[in-house]
């Protein structure tokens, strides 16, 4: 913590000093994210974007100038994150703005991006609204969104023979538009099954025995979940000790995480079909070098949120790098269709919704030396699980 | 059958934990009037302890006496608390108790982060407590049965500790009237240090039994002060028989109520509160309270208009705060416009708390339905910005109308609970309809027209508002509405003897209020061209009060440098550092020694004590109302 | 006498909890100008009477008819606008108020401006706010903090805002308590002073029996809720139920003084 703090001052002087004299020869990127507010994902993802700048400006910089990346804490309010956009871009200048985690907060910067026309690249948010019904032609999305996810665990989850189906999932919008995607895809695939019940605990306020006790009660054969951090630890302590997952299929969203799934040590459910990062697994030789750069430089294992910080530079590098200039509009053009690589393998910032097809890894939870790990798992790239071009070009407004 | 029985029994469970928080709460507010924000902090901190304490220890020795050590280590935290803080400020308006610990919730959210690291931990299960009982084919988590036992075993301790010892005499005296215990010549001092350390114990000791079932992280204070404090006022303020009472009602209402209502988790505390306090304004058990005495010496300055003087100093601070585009660019002027928005916000509150004498906790709700009146008017019906600006706060006005005709009938704490109350109504209202809210993700693209989209000029815009705004409630505060206003909150009695309808002259203050915040609200969503949940959620509430306290709640405009001193800090610190929490919660605990009647109050009362010692014939006078204090 | 109209005319008024009659039955009449007291030892049913005149309580049974008017369902507010001003046993002010803004609250109300938000109360009939506290001797303490004032004064300030609606009809409860011997004779003689010029009716309640005999015109002496004497000061100190009420509750008034005193 210490050495974040005297971090913190550092770039505080860089900042002051980028202002004056170096200001002609480095690039700055403005990266906003909800440090305060959910510091488990977003230490890893600070560590995940300093290896990149790192790496960045050991191999040259943006065409010979540094790359400086100045970071704002947004306190989980949409309202701050504006405040701290309008700051990088009036008094840093910044070529682009970066991160964000939740869907309001990343919306909020869209909107923002859309109204002061900046290129923004958000690295997290999920929702379906940032590329599609609420997009707009300054906004890029790296993550996997909702869809793409749900369309990844249905695949899997249409295999299974349950029909009978409960949900539970946080009460708002994430967890809603989550299983409505789910629902809808499932549905698709198997017009057989039906949905006996559903659970909506408030976001971080799960009162998780009654929940389970209800759900138990619906008798599901399979169950979707959608909650995560505190609320699924509740969840989860609650379901094993009730046996609420006992000869039950349960398919969650985003538990592979690293985040979401060591805080359950010896009580990671097993068999789950879930979404997340193995990234003691994954063998290809991009992650590799990510991993071995990664844990040199910070002692410590990758989260998913490091990945989607150190790509999310990765590729704002390689914007700034092709377009060769900060003008936002030069940068769209950059960015449509752009290809770069990452530790998942290439992906491309699609031109038609500006989504980037980096994709996910699909397996199942199991529990080994008292910790929880995700096996049998397999990536799925993004572009394959998205919807028909002329679907989005209908949920999307024209520019 | 058998799952009625379980669903029942989970619910008394969960019932227990909270009970366990809030009957600490209730008697620490029940005795010493502090609205201990800080509850949710200490409940925090020993769950922390805990984690820490039963890692360590081996056992199941190592892991109880783990968790009653976390309580007890945390009971002397709360102690030092006590004795450095609050007894400082026991003789501060009404609610400065708050902001102090207010302060210490920041702060504490981030020292847990410095101390145990970001993630979520989870601990060990409690030894011979692992398992589950099979009922009837279902099962019930043996841990739950012990929580079961635990609430009424803790309610019969303190039910003896308060029946049965002096000590508990004494407290139940307190509760009932602090002014006689202290004349009795009992040391008032150790009764509040004993009663502050048995709560924060308690809060401690329910965070603590939180592990073995719960992730340990720190945002749990959040999760849990709220639902306590609703479940106090339920129960009724003082009464612990109330809190266990209450937190019954509420988790077996929500254990049950999802079963047919799934989303009504999120709300079911606040309706519960809402109709339980309009049908009995003093909560379950509780009694009506004696009209607060005023301690003679504290109010003793009447409010006065400004003198020319005055006037012209407040004149110029305007023209130099109008210079700001001369010099700062587009940030600044962005900022500016910020703070002069919350200045508007923290006005309309202050009016209705310092001249009213109605604390709201729910103040966000006006500014927030302002907010959404604006983006429903420019979104859906597409109408110009000033028709906007002047039609969306009527929302904040309706809003206010309806809500305070109920409010009003209350008074105190009851008040400000009902209001907090209708507010988380109208948030979760904005947070699940989401056909016309947007719910979460709320509505986008409320951006000014061309006449105000640069920063400069939105920036008159929202200054030239908010000194209309304060101007206007400067005005009222001295209008015969505004004496009578004042004449409602010092004396109801005296008041409704000159032929004054206090109930329809504090709903026509409220609904100005609301109107008011309503206009910042509005302006808000201009300024950031969208508008969420979140503009009227509680920690704007609780920011409003924070501005009106830290300005000082006895001033007339005390709000003014309240709200631009927070608000700056709050922007500058959020930008500066991650720990923005830590530093602004120690601030804020700096101010409230420093400054016990907030910025402009203490300012003031040092200037007329200066004022008053140079003039010898009141001497006598100041000299008697310095031992008043 | 039959010239004089009736201000205040009570019949049968009854009150009772839980099985306890506070008060019962209890009949009387004020005429304009008159002064009369309300006495009886501690428990004697005076204050439940004052608060039903008042509009603060709500009579089981009986009929309180105020310048003409059944005062049956009307609040306190109501009362005070049909022209009576009261004042408290604790005095009830503002205390963050000037001396002279308590009046001009009182003023406020009675000119029908409380929802007048842009008039400046400071200056709002500021002259006959002064001319009332002249009147009970408070001009000089006009702008002063009220929260600072002695409580004789306190007194004196709630007897001037009493007076702002121009009533024909003050109800005092206990006004001398709390204030020393000399002070309580000056106010009482102020407020007859007062009564008699205006034409007021005064209803007081009252424990200190130089007050009451010095100054009410005519007395009603209250026991265990039901009246049980009623005349002059003459007739009442004559009576020998009321005297053994008073020798019983071991309070006894000295009658040759008091004679000495009206000579």
């Amino acid at each position: 913590m210490r050495n974040y703090l005297i971090g913190a001052g550092l770039a505080v002087l860089v900042a002051g000093m980028a202002n004056t004299a170096i200001a002609q020869s480095e690039i700055k990127i403005g990266e906003i994210n909800s440090y305060s507010l959910l510091p488990a994902f977003t230490e890893p993802y600070r560590k995940g974007w300093q290896l990149a700048v790192e790496e960045i400006n050991a191999s040259g910089g943006i065409n010979g100038k540094k790359l400086v990346v100045i970071s704002k804490d947004d306190n989980g309010k949409p309202a701050d994150a504006q405040t701290a956009a309008n700051e990088l871009v009036s008094s840093e200048n910044v070529a682009m703005l970066a991160g964000t985690f939740l869907s309001n907060i990343g919306l909020a910067v869209s909107d923002f991006a859309n109204q002061k026309k900046v290129f923004f690249l958000a690295a997290e948010p999920l929702t379906d609204a940032i590329t599609w019904s609420k997009g707009n032609r300054y906004t890029f999305r790296l993550r996997p969104s909702n869809y793409m996810q749900a369309a990844m665990l249905v695949e899997a989850a249409a295999k299974l023979p349950a029909k009978r189906w409960a949900t539970i999932a946080p009460n708002y919008e994430y967890g809603q538009s989550a299983v409505a995607v789910f629902k809808k895809l499932m549905s698709e695939k198997r017009p057989d099954i039906v949905w006996v019940d559903e659970q909506w605990p408030p976001q971080g306020k799960i009162d998780a025995g009654p929940v389970v006790q209800a759900v138990a009660a619906a008798n599901p054969e399979a169950i979707l979940n959608v909650t995560f951090g505190a609320d699924l630890v509740k969840l989860v302590r609650e379901g094993n000790t009730r046996g609420l997952f006992k000869d039950r299929a349960v398919v969650s969203f985003l538990t592979g995480e690293p985040e979401y799934l060591d805080p359950l040590k010896d009580e990671t459910p097993e068999g789950w079909i879930v979404t997340g990062y193995p990234w003691y697994d994954i063998k290809t030789p991009e992650h590799e070098a990510f991993l071995k750069a990664y844990q040199a430089k910070f002692k410590d294992y990758p989260r998913l949120g490091s990945i989607v910080g150190y790509q999310t530079i990765k590729a704002a590098a390689a914007i700034l790098t092709k377009a060769n200039s900060t003008d936002p509009e030069k940068l769209i053009a950059a960015t449509e269709g752009l290809s770069v690589p990452s530790p998942f393998g290439e992906i491309t910032f699609r031109k038609i919704d500006h989504q980037s097809t980096l994709g996910a890894y699909v397996g199942k939870t199991a529990l080994k030396d008292g910790k929880g790990v995700m096996v049998e798992s397999s990536y799925k790239k993004g572009s394959d699980y998205l919807p028909a071009d002329a679907e989005i070009e209908k949920l999307r407004p024209k520019d | 059958m058998a799952f009625y029985v379980v669903q029942f029994l989970t619910g008394l469970a969960s019932a227990a934990s909270l009970f366990l928080v809030a009957s600490g709460l209730s008697i620490i507010f029940g005795v010493t009037r502090i609205v201990n924000f800080a509850h949710g902090a200490f409940y925090m901190l020993g769950a922390y302890i805990a984690f820490t304490l039963t890692e360590r220890l081996e056992g199941a020795l190592g892991f109880w006496g783990g968790i009653v050590a976390a309580a007890l280590v945390v009971a002397v935290v709360g102690v030092l608390v006590e004795m450095m803080l609050l007894r400082r400020i026991y003789h501060s308006p009404e609610l400065f108790q708050l902001l102090a610990t207010f302060g210490l919730t920041l702060m504490v959210q981030d020292i847990v982060v410095l101390i145990w690291g970001p993630s979520d931990l989870v601990g060990r299960r409690a030894p011979g407590f692992k398992g589950a009982v099979d009922f009837f084919g279902q099962n019930i988590p043996s841990y739950d049965l012990f929580l079961i036992v635990l609430g009424p075993v803790v309610l019969g301790i303190l039910w003896l500790l308060f029946q049965r010892t002096r000590w508990g005499v004494l407290v139940r005296a307190a509760t009932q009237d602090r002014d006689m215990v202290a004349a009795l010549g009992v040391n008032q001092k150790w009764l509040f240090t004993s009663v502050f350390a048995v709560g924060v114990f308690l809060a401690a000791l329910g965070g603590a039994l939180q592990i073995p079932r719960d992730a340990v992280h720190h945002a749990m204070d959040l999760r849990i002060i709220v639902d306590v404090f609703v479940v106090v006022v339920i129960g009724g303020l003082g009464s612990i028989t109330g809190a266990f009472v209450a937190a019954v009602l509420v988790s077996e209402l929500n254990a049950f109520g999802i079963l047919i209502f799934p989303k009504i988790s999120i709300i079911l505390v606040f309706l519960v509160m809402a109709v339980v306090l309009i049908v009995r304004p003093w909560g379950l058990f509780g009694k009506p309270e004696a009209p607060a005495r005023r301690t003679p010496g504290l109010t003793v300055n009447p409010w006065r208009p400004w003198t020319s003087n005055e006037r012209l100093a407040a004149i110029a601070a305007l023209i130099v705060a109008a210079a700001l585009p001369l010099f700062g660019g587009n940030y600044a002027l962005t900022v500016g416009s910020e703070i002069a928005i919350f200045v508007i916000f923290a006005v309309s509150l202050h009016f209705l708390m310092s001249v009213g004498g109605l604390a709201s906790f729910g103040h966000a709700a006006y500014f927030g339905l302002g907010a959404y009146g604006v983006a429903f008017l420019a979104k859906l019906a597409g109408l110009p910005m000033i028709v906007c600006l002047a039609l969306g706060p009527l929302l904040g006005l309706v809003g206010a109308a309806v809500f305070g005709f109920f409010a009003v009938q209350l008074s105190g704490v009851y008040f400000a609970m009902l209001t907090l109350a209708f507010a988380q109504i109208v948030w979760s209202i904005a947070f699940q309809w989401v056909a016309v809210t947007g719910g979460d993700n709320g509505i986008l693209g409320v951006w000014p027209e061309k006449w105000a989209a640069s920063p400069s000029h939105f920036y008159w815009l929202s200054l030239g508002i908010a000194a209309l705004a304060v101007l206007i409630l400067r005005i009222i505060v001295f209008s015969p509405f505004g004496f009578a206003l004042r004449a409602t909150r010092d004396s109801p009695l005296r008041s409704e003897a000159v032929g004054i309808n206090g109930k329809r002259i504090q709903w026509t203050a409220f609904v100005i209020a609301g109107t008011v915040a309503g206009l910042a609200g509005a302006l808000f969503a201009y300024l950031k061209g969208s508008v969420f949940p979140d503009n009227m959620g509680i920690s704007l509430s609780v920011d409003a009060l924070v501005m009106v306290l830290l300005g000082g709640v006895e001033t007339v405009s005390g709000a003014v440098v309240g709200a631009i001193v927070y608000k700056a800090l709050n922007i500058w610190l959020v930008s500066q550092t991650d720990w923005s929490k830590l530093v602004l919660g120690a601030f804020i605990v700096l101010i409230v020694v420093a400054f016990p009647k907030g910025i402009v109050g203490t300012l003031q009362s040092i200037l007329s004590r200066r004022r008053k010692s140079s003039s010898s014939n009141s001497s006598l006078l100041t000299s008697r109302i310095e031992t008043a204090e | 006498m039959s010239m004089v109209p009736t201000l205040l005319s009570v019949e049968g008024l009854t009150k009772s909890y839980g099985g306890v009659h506070a008060v019962r039955g209890v009949s009387f009449e004020l005429r304009a100008g008159e002064i009369l007291a309300l006495i009886g030892p501690n428990g004697a049913g005076k204050s439940t009477c004052f608060d039903m005149l008042n509009g603060q309580n709500i009579p089981d049974s009986g009929r309180i008819t105020i310048l003409g008017e059944d005062t049956a369902g009307k609040k306190p507010r109501a009362i005070w606008r049909l022209g009576v001003g009261r004042t408290f046993q604790i005095t009830a002010t503002f205390p963050t108020m000037t001396v002279r803004e308590n009046v001009q609250v009182a003023l406020v109300s009675h000119r029908h401006q409380l929802f007048n938000v842009w008039s400046s109360t400071p200056n709002f009939a500021r002259e006959e706010a002064g001319r009332l506290l002249d009147l009970v001797g408070m001009g000089a303490y006009a702008e002063r903090p009220c929260g600072e004032l002695a409580y004789g004064d306190l007194k004196r300030l709630e007897l001037a805002v009493a007076l702002a609606n121009q009533p024909k009809l003050l109800l005092m409860d206990e006004p001398t308590a709390g204030m020393a011997p000399r002070e309580r004779i000056e106010l009482m003689r102020l407020t007859a002073s007062i009564a008699r010029e205006q034409s007021i009716g005064v209803l007081f309640t009252e424990h200190d029996m130089d007050v009451v005999f010095e100054h009410a015109d005519r007395i009603l002496v209250l026991n265990r809720g039901s009246l049980i004497a009623e005349g002059s000061p003459e007739e009442v100190r004559g009576n020998a139920q009321v005297r053994a009420i008073y020798l019983g509750e071991g309070l006894v008034y000295d009658a040759r003084h008091r004679d000495g005193a009206h000579a």
